[in-house]
């Protein structure tokens, strides 16, 4: 199936594959979203702190699982990004990584007696996880449309041109739109999560609160990231891999592969409805749409910078090592045998979906957190 | 590329794997420990397995956490650190990678959550069957991870593309079922469940010391030392299949695992020795201060036949001609003229000079086995040290050694219902536990140091394989990286000995 594939076919099949577990990604930071209003939505009552954790924390696992498997995939699908981008935005990523590894201990500690930190420095950790690790990541995601600063020798070994080692992102206006939007949305999703997770009218009524200010926050950063995007100039090469400054790149690929562009106003009216129907109409169950257009617009996002000529990973000091799908992939023979591995990602959505069902069939209550033999988080 | 980066990289990357390989091992056994005591608890319906498997489990959550914490560590610092490595073998190291994250992370992560908190949620089946696929994808995992760490140490079904310059897949089967990979998946896992098994032997021990918990105590510690011994038998034999491929893969490691200096037919095993530290590949000085040798072992052990010529250290830096073993001096000429060859090739191309270039090309391909060689500026470099090596597998055999006995004991005086009055073997038990621990780490030390200074065997030395970044960041990282660890490693120990304290009976 896979061998009748040609090596851009499966390049591009790869792509999109990345460009999946991206926006799935982007949709499983509704858990740090969740993070960010703990404060804001218990007030410190800590009942509903513990019932707003225990729900965040039985889902924290899968957007962990996502970006090992995001950066996985990249690995194999793109191993020259994977080296340029790691090891040269340095200081990013490991922030990043910083933010990750308290995460991962926050939820089992927090409430553990003898747990050597606090149960406030667990809390400030879920806190930091959720904000400055989300921003970073926006920052990051951001620099594929803005470039950063590398070149690539001989040996195809990267080198990067600021010893900054890639905090310089941070002084880049556009970059940080993208990475403060990144934030509010996932504190939207995360609201979202606990209106459809957790029977309390409390959190409820303050997570709609929230969301009405995070909407308007994330509407006046997003649409400033979009006027940016759709106006700069953008990176495009030619047949022979020539690298080139092309003017109103990105809103050209959007109207020059429509479908595409489609799938992107679509993921952001699927947003904008959600919002509407939990604010004004009192669903509790809008997390799944919202879900949906969060996947596809971010989906759209990185297609839109990986297809039509676009390189994926601008260099602006040295135009010509940009990477793109077709110079930084793995070669032929790799991709056709993951392409064989992703046929499983569908059983994988489905059992997770399953287990995900069975185990929200009944939303968390105070009683169930209160029992005298729960493993509470 | 200066030689404080590459160390700080090393030791970066040696910190993030020791400590993950403090909780992963334990994770991988009592998975499977938890899964056999709730499938009891479902066949008998007995509420006293229900409260076993709960106990266990809460313990297992809470090193899980740091577990998983530290893997994803270890996944992007292939990028942060070895920029070079992760392109140069992005292409067949990603994929079980990948395959990883799919199969097995999600696995993991789904199921964990119904595990702990789908009690009262979902059937009882579904729940063991949670379990059960707990203890399976944790295992998948490590799997998929040792695959590829297999393949650093035995590079197959891979060919060299001069035109990307990277090593590129040919052959999925060779690398999924590399006897290497094989081998190391089966003696690492099975390490792990010996770890668990001495984890939950010692604990309850603990509790026997202590006249606690007595019934509770008995029950899972006659569960875990018959698993224990189970696996620690099977570790057994599959060590001597990891030592059979290391003796014919990586014949310098064999050596610096015995400290080997002259090569030998009949060659014996130190069972117990003391190194001389003056001796050296260039001197004739005794290797052993103090040493007692098993007659034919090692040549057994490494060859399956006692009679076999086991290679020592000297014949594989200066070559030995009567055996047909090349010296590294050699190889490093061999390696310099691929990489010349290479560098001509490029500029060639550069120039459009397409049948120098081809003749290039055929250069390297002819010398191309030997491309790492050509980093390499001297033979000596090709010696891990020596006796990091020789210790580290000598603690590890030794100690596997006694975890049989210990295993067996613990089975016959509970089987005799006295166990209770040998206090002896109830503190052995107890003290055994962090034995478990060194006995990994020293296992992955002769592994991963013992084939130094490669990245990956023969083709990419470590020096080569680092991102080219000032050292200054890496020394940075380093230290925030171990300081984050310990403070973690310290709550997991406190949490995770005031659990044990409260007990079965007092919940979480």
């Amino acid at each position: 199936m896979f061998e009748n594939l040609n090596y851009l076919q499966l390049q591009q099949y790869w792509w999109i594959v990345i460009s999946l577990l991206g926006g799935l990604f982007a949709f499983m930071m509704f858990v740090q979203g969740g993070q960010m209003i703990l404060g804001k939505v218990s007030k410190n009552d800590e009942v509903l702190k513990t019932m707003l954790v225990n729900s965040l924390g039985r889902k924290w696992e899968l957007g962990f699982t996502t970006l090992v498997l995001f950066g996985g995939a990249l690995f194999a699908a793109f191993p020259l990004f994977y080296s340029t981008s790691f090891g040269g935005a340095y200081w990013v990523w490991m922030s990043i990584l910083f933010c990750f590894i308290i995460q991962a201990v926050s939820y089992e500690y927090r409430k553990k007696p003898n747990n050597f930190l606090g149960q406030k420095v667990y809390e400030l950790f879920l806190y930091i996880n959720g904000s400055l690790g989300v921003f970073l990541l926006g920052v990051a995601i951001a620099t594929f449309f803005s470039g950063s600063q590398f070149y690539v020798d001989e040996h195809n070994f990267s080198m990067w041109e600021n010893s900054l080692r890639g905090l310089e992102a941070l002084a880049n206006p556009f970059n940080v739109l993208l990475g403060i939007s990144l934030v509010f949305l996932v504190r939207i999703l995360g609201a979202m999560y606990f209106i459809n997770n957790i029977d309390n009218d409390t959190i409820r009524q303050r997570s709609v609160k929230s969301i009405k200010v995070d909407m308007i926050v994330f509407l006046v950063f997003f649409l400033n990231f979009l006027y940016f995007l759709f106006t700069k100039s953008g990176f495009s090469y030619n047949e022979k891999g020539y690298v080139f400054i092309e003017k109103y790149k990105y809103i050209n690929n959007f109207l020059e592969m429509p479908i595409v562009g489609v799938i992107f106003v679509l993921g952001i009216v699927l947003v904008i409805i959600s919002v509407f129907n939990t604010v004004e109409r009192k669903k509790t169950s809008c997390i799944k749409i919202a879900g949906v257009g969060t996947v596809l617009t971010v989906m759209a996002l990185f297609i839109n910078v990986g297809f039509n000529n676009t390189s994926y990973y601008p260099s602006i000091t040295d135009l010509q090592s940009s990477l793109t799908i077709q110079n930084s992939s793995g070669s032929q023979y790799t991709l056709t045998v993951m392409s064989y591995v992703s046929l499983l990602v569908p059983f994988v959505l489905a059992y997770i979906t399953y287990a995900w069902y069975q185990m929200d069939k009944v939303k968390i209550t105070k009683e169930e957190i209160t029992a005298k033999d729960a493993h509470n988080y | 590329m200066d030689a404080t980066l590459v160390d700080y990289s090393r030791a970066q990357f040696a910190l993030t794997a020791i400590y993950h390989f403090l909780f992963v091992p334990l994770t991988l056994g009592l998975s499977f420990i938890i899964a056999i005591m709730e499938t009891i608890y479902v066949k008998t319906n007995k509420q006293k397995y229900k409260k076993m498997t709960k106990f266990w489990m809460g313990l297992f959550a809470i090193n899980f956490a740091i577990g998983v914490a530290t893997g994803i560590i270890m996944e992007f610092e292939f990028g942060t650190n070895w920029a070079n490595y992760s392109w140069f073998v992005g292409d067949i190291f990603g994929a079980p990678l990948a395959i990883e994250g799919i199969l097995a992370f999600f696995m993991e992560s789904t199921f964990f959550a119904v595990m702990f908190f789908g009690w009262d949620k979902v059937s009882k089946g579904f729940h063991l069957l949670s379990t059960w696929l707990v203890a399976i994808g944790s295992n998948l995992s490590a799997l998929w991870i040792l695959i590829a760490n297999g393949w650093m140490q035995y590079p197959v079904g891979m060919k060299f593309n001069i035109d990307t310059v990277r090593n590129e897949m040919s052959n999925f089967l060779d690398v999924a079922l590399s006897p290497v990979a094989v081998s190391k998946f089966l003696h690492t896992v099975g390490s792990g469940y010996v770890i668990a098994a001495l984890f939950v032997v010692g604990i309850s021990a603990w509790y026997l010391l202590k006249g606690k918990n007595i019934a509770f105590a008995k029950s899972s510690m006659l569960i875990a030392a018959t698993f224990g011994l189970i696996v620690s038998i099977f570790l057994s034999i599959s060590g001597d299949e990891s030592a059979h491929q290391v003796a014919l893969k990586q014949p310098v490691k064999l050596a610096a695992m015995e400290g080997l200096y002259e090569g030998k037919t009949q060659a014996g095993i130190v069972a117990f020795g003391i190194l001389n530290k003056k001796k050296s590949v260039d001197n004739d000085e005794e290797t052993y201060l103090f040493d007692f040798e098993i007659p034919y072992a090692l040549s057994m052990l490494g060859y399956h036949d006692s009679f076999a010529y086991v290679p020592g250290l000297k014949d594989l830096v200066y070559g030995n001609e009567k055996y047909n073993i090349e010296s590294a001096e050699n190889k490093i000429k061999k390696g310099k003229i691929a990489l010349d060859a290479f560098k001509e090739y490029k500029n060639f191309k550069e120039q459009n000079k397409l049948q120098e270039a081809d003749n290039s090309k055929f250069l390297f391909e002819t010398y191309k086995d030997y491309f790492g060689y050509g980093y390499l500026d001297n033979a000596k470099d090709i010696l891990p040290p020596i006796g990091l090596t020789f210790y580290s597998f000598h603690i590890m055999v030794s100690f596997g050694m006694w975890f049989i006995l210990l295993f067996i004991v613990i089975l016959f005086l509970l089987l005799k219902k006295d166990i209770l009055k040998q206090r002896f073997w109830l503190y052995a038990s107890l003290y055994s536990i962090p034995l478990g621990y060194i006995a990994a780490e020293a296992g992955w030390i002769v592994a991963e140091v013992g084939r130094q200074p490669w990245a990956i065997q023969d083709l990419m030395p470590v020096g080569v394989a680092a991102t080219n970044i000032s050292s200054t960041n890496v020394q940075i990282t380093f230290w925030l990286f171990a300081f984050l660890f310990t403070a973690l490693l310290i709550a997991e120990i406190k949490i995770m000995t005031k659990q044990i304290k409260i007990g079965p009976n007092g919940g979480h």
